[in-house]
């Protein structure tokens, strides 16, 4: 769709929770597009409203309760009104939506866009709600005051929609409203100010940016308007706002008594509260779900079921992805010769790719969950509960669904995150939810624990192998409360926005919200893996596949045709021996014809022409066969041994050995540094390059008998075995704590929107399991337990 | 007296807000302006941080934000 096509765009603006999405959703369906504005945490959400008269573009913007910013983040909706924000088009419009059962609040924020000079409709939401709380609203009088037409809107039905429909297709001809107002002392300075700086600008700034940039004591909107025009404004800025802080004290004391007081005028005679307050039904069901007892008793329920559905629910769903993705490679597979395309594509392109979409049920599941968790209004009531827990690090009780959820996959862990609207709290969070234990890890500690540690008691009940499962798991754990702690009072420290969170009315959530938010959480991590993950994928098999020295296939094509020889030779003793037992010898042509005789009769019992032979010869046959077999065994641990030689000389293999010496004091040799470096795709890829390495083929799962063994026996160069407990301890301790995981490194890079996150997430935690590594092997060798 | 010392239960009228910086405004443009009405809802089980009810609305807010509010019984 051209934007040129657009007859208009209109700005949907409101309070969180007053059912903005759910409206927004109504009006534009499936024809929304996400993304990110530049350089900020926040989504940006378009979509096309199809009126009889012309389509027009709608915009979604950040719920908030006020254009003042709190934070750089919370300047997007001021800029996207004001038609400064990079990377918006100017708006012509604006809904603003209001929770009707808390207009008094809600009308704080319709006060300031008034002063835009846009024309504007108010859709009214919870008109229901607000019925059942005997709240009477007069809506032609409110229409009237405000200077610009309302809507009555249901909470989840869709009624109220077709009159909205109708009066967003008259709004774009509407005049503004009349401006308040309010602020009548400042608008010659305004004014003034507005001509001054535009002087010195080449683009005129907009009059309503430089009040907010007056009132905005911290200055977010004065650098902000400084980025965009130039350093001169700065000056100008300050020294009025000094002049007008002088003159009336805190400003935005002064705006918030303006504001409310006109509201409070504005709404008498037209809003009647019932003379005693009605129990409301939400404030019933939260006598239970936020009780001392039951509310923690819920959310551990809650918690289990979603656990559960991403754990075990998901896996069955997950091994059909994964048999499919097999059966792909299998199925493309036939039609290449052997040979490099083959080996891109199978192992490449559908492996590489395949790992990654496995997840997809788990996303889908989670945001199932989450969507309507949200919608229907508990996710607050859980931040609620467990706000306490988060904030001794800093968090709030925000981040419990990103953080629980990263146990099962970082991936949409991370995704949940857009639900925490602070931050510095959102980019916390993002970077210590891969440090717990995703389900990729397991694979990597099952496979060692049951290599290396002992099935012994611990205290006579425990379990030595869960015992260290349990401490792999807990160790992200502790390892984040430091980091986070860290991470939010240091590094994020500027921007520490207060936990004040509305409660808001339960409501039945709405299918198309969740739908959409499933939809749209699935789509974008397929894109993904479509492409980065894709690029990465292919990286990685070629540095794993080059540069296949041409010695290593000459060395292996030899021992082919030897072992072919010495089939050979072996089959034609068989023949010789047979022929001399059963035929007249003799002569020359005796004993030829004697061989001619036998190998007709073993080829007639071999092909199936004749029925059965002799005793004898049902001997010869059998041996005949068990050297076929052995020729097999043979042939295949020469293909096994060649792609170890190749994955050995590889790049990757060369970038094992350059690194050995600084691995070396973690106790891996460079086989184990390699099987790490090509493990950044992802985690668990480490075992099938173990497997290719210690020359078992790649189909080795975590299981595999087969691996376990081959692990045990593997030596040094100098003939100690090259696992113990040590090293096994300091590989886990590595992988529960590194970021070897190109798929949440991409998501990293597309939530926080730009790859600076993603860089430092790998670098802190590269750095971090490398020194908790090195610190496991260094003690647990000096305590003994290598020996 | 601050709101983080009232009872749940109990109703209350803001007479002043102190402090400043991000947390100030924010209070402010919710709504916990003086004369404001409001009652105190509950504490979370674990003692912070606590809901209040104002403006027909509720709203959680840690104890240390809450005693950056000063209330007089209503």
């Amino acid at each position: 769709m051209d934007s040129s096509s657009f007859s208009g765009s209109l700005a949907v603006v409101g309070n969180p929770n007053t059912g903005k999405t759910t409206l927004f959703n109504a009006l534009t369906g499936l024809s929304q597009k996400t993304g990110n504005y530049p350089g900020v945490t926040v989504e940006k959400k378009t979509g096309t409203i199809r009126l009889a008269n012309g389509q027009f573009e709608a915009l979604d913007l950040p719920g908030t309760y006020s254009l003042a910013a709190a934070s750089p983040d919370e300047l997007v909706v001021p800029s996207v009104l004001h038609g400064i924000q990079e990377g918006a088009k100017p708006v012509s419009a604006i809904l603003v939506v209001a929770d009707a059962t808390s207009l008094h609040r809600n009308l704080y924020l319709v006060s300031q866009l008034m002063e835009l000079n846009l024309p504007m409709i108010m859709a009214l939401n919870m008109v229901d709600l607000a019925k059942e709380s005997q709240i009477v609203i007069d809506l032609p009088e409110l229409s009237r005051r405000l200077g610009f037409p309302v809507i009555a809107t249901h909470a989840t039905r869709s009624g109220g929609l077709v009159e909205l429909r109708e009066a967003i297709g008259r709004v774009f001809s509407q005049d503004p409203p009349a401006e308040p107002g309010l602020f009548s002392d400042f608008a010659e300075t305004r004014d003034q100010l507005t001509s001054d700086l535009s002087g010195k600008c080449k683009t005129p700034i907009p009059p309503t940016m430089i009040f907010r940039a007056l009132f905005d004591e911290r200055g977010h909107t004065a650098r902000h308007l400084k980025e965009i025009y130039g350093e001169d404004i700065l000056q100008d800025l300050l020294t009025r706002r000094a002049e007008l802080t002088e003159e009336h004290g805190k400003l935005i004391e002064l705006e918030t008594r303006v504001r409310y007081t006109w509201i409070r005028k504005l709404l008498r005679d037209v809003v009647s509260h019932p003379e005693l307050k009605v129990v409301t039904r939400s404030e019933r069901v939260d006598k239970v779900l936020t009780h001392k007892l039951w509310g923690p008793v819920t959310l551990l329920i809650v918690l289990t079921i979603l656990f559960q559905s991403i754990y075990s629910w998901a896996g069955p769903l997950m091994d059909l992805i994964e048999g499919q993705v097999g059966n792909l490679g299998t199925w493309i597979g036939s039609f290449l010769a052997e040979g490099m395309l083959k080996s891109l594509v199978v192992d490449g392109i559908i492996g590489g790719v395949g790992a990654v979409l496995v997840f997809l049920p788990q996303i889908v599941l989670l945001f199932f969950f989450v969507a309507i968790l949200e919608d229907c209004g508990y996710m607050a009531r859980a931040a609620f509960l467990l706000d306490r827990v988060f904030s001794r690090v800093g968090l709030s009780g925000k981040s419990l669904i990103p953080l629980l959820s990263s146990f099962a996959c970082a991936i949409p862990g991370i995704m949940a995150t857009r639900t925490i609207e602070s931050r510095a709290d959102r980019l916390t969070t993002i970077l210590v939810a891969p440090l717990m234990s995703c389900s990729a890890r397991l694979p990597v500690y099952v496979i060692l624990i049951s290599a290396f540690l002992p099935e012994k008691k611990v205290l006579g009940v425990f379990g030595l192998q869960g015992l260290v499962l349990l401490m792999m798991y807990m160790v992200g754990i502790v390892i984040a409360v430091p980091v986070a702690w860290l991470l939010k009072r240091k590094l994020l420290q500027g921007n520490l926005p207060p936990f004040l969170m509305e409660l808001p009315s339960y409501k039945i959530p709405s299918s198309r919200t969740v739908g959409i938010r499933v939809y749209q959480s699935a789509s974008a991590f397929v894109k993904r893996a479509g492409t980065t993950i894709f690029a990465v994928a292919v990286l990685v098999w070629a540095l794993a596949y080059f540069p296949r020295p041409e010695s290593v296939r000459q060395e292996h094509a030899n021992q082919r045709v030897e072992a072919t020889a010495q089939r050979h030779e072996a089959r034609l003793a068989l023949l010789f021996d047979y022929a001399q037992d059963r035929f007249p010898q003799g002569t020359d042509e005796q004993a030829l014809e004697s061989i001619l005789r036998a190998d007709k009769e073993l080829a007639g019992l071999l092909d199936g022409s004749m029925a059965d032979g002799t005793a004898e010869l049902t001997r010869v046959v059998s041996s005949w066969k068990s050297l076929d077999a052995d020729y097999a065994v043979a042939i295949s641990a020469i293909d096994r041994e060649e792609d170890g030689a190749y994955l050995r000389t590889s790049y990757i293999g060369r970038a094992g050995q350059l690194i050995e010496p600084v691995v070396a004091p973690l106790g891996w040799d460079w086989r184990i540094g390699m099987a790490a470096i090509a493990s950044f795709p992802a985690r668990e890829i480490i075992i099938a390059t173990l497997g290719v390495i210690f020359n078992l083929g790649s189909d080795q799962d975590e299981s595999s008998a087969e691996l376990q063994g081959a692990l045990r026996s593997a030596e040094r160069s100098d003939g100690s075995p090259l696992f113990n407990i040590p090293v096994a301890l300091s590989i886990m301790i590595f992988f529960a704590l590194c970021a070897q995981c190109a798929a949440t490194l991409v998501t990293i890079r597309k939530e926080t929107g730009g790859w600076r996150w993603a860089v430092f997430s790998f670098t802190y935690m590269t750095t971090l399991a490398y020194l908790a590594a090195f610190v496991v092997y260094q003690v647990t060798s000096a305590l003994g337990w290598g020996a | 007296m601050t709101l983080n010392m009232i009872r749940p239960g109990n109703k209350c009228k803001v007479t002043s807000v102190r402090g400043s910086g991000s947390t100030y405004q924010r209070l402010l443009e919710m709504g916990l302006i003086p004369d404001t009405e409001l009652q105190v809802v509950r504490f979370a089980p674990l003692g912070d941080p606590m809901e209040i009810r104002l403006m027909g609305y509720h709203l959680s807010l840690r104890k240390k934000e809450a005693a950056m509010v000063e209330v007089a019984h209503g």
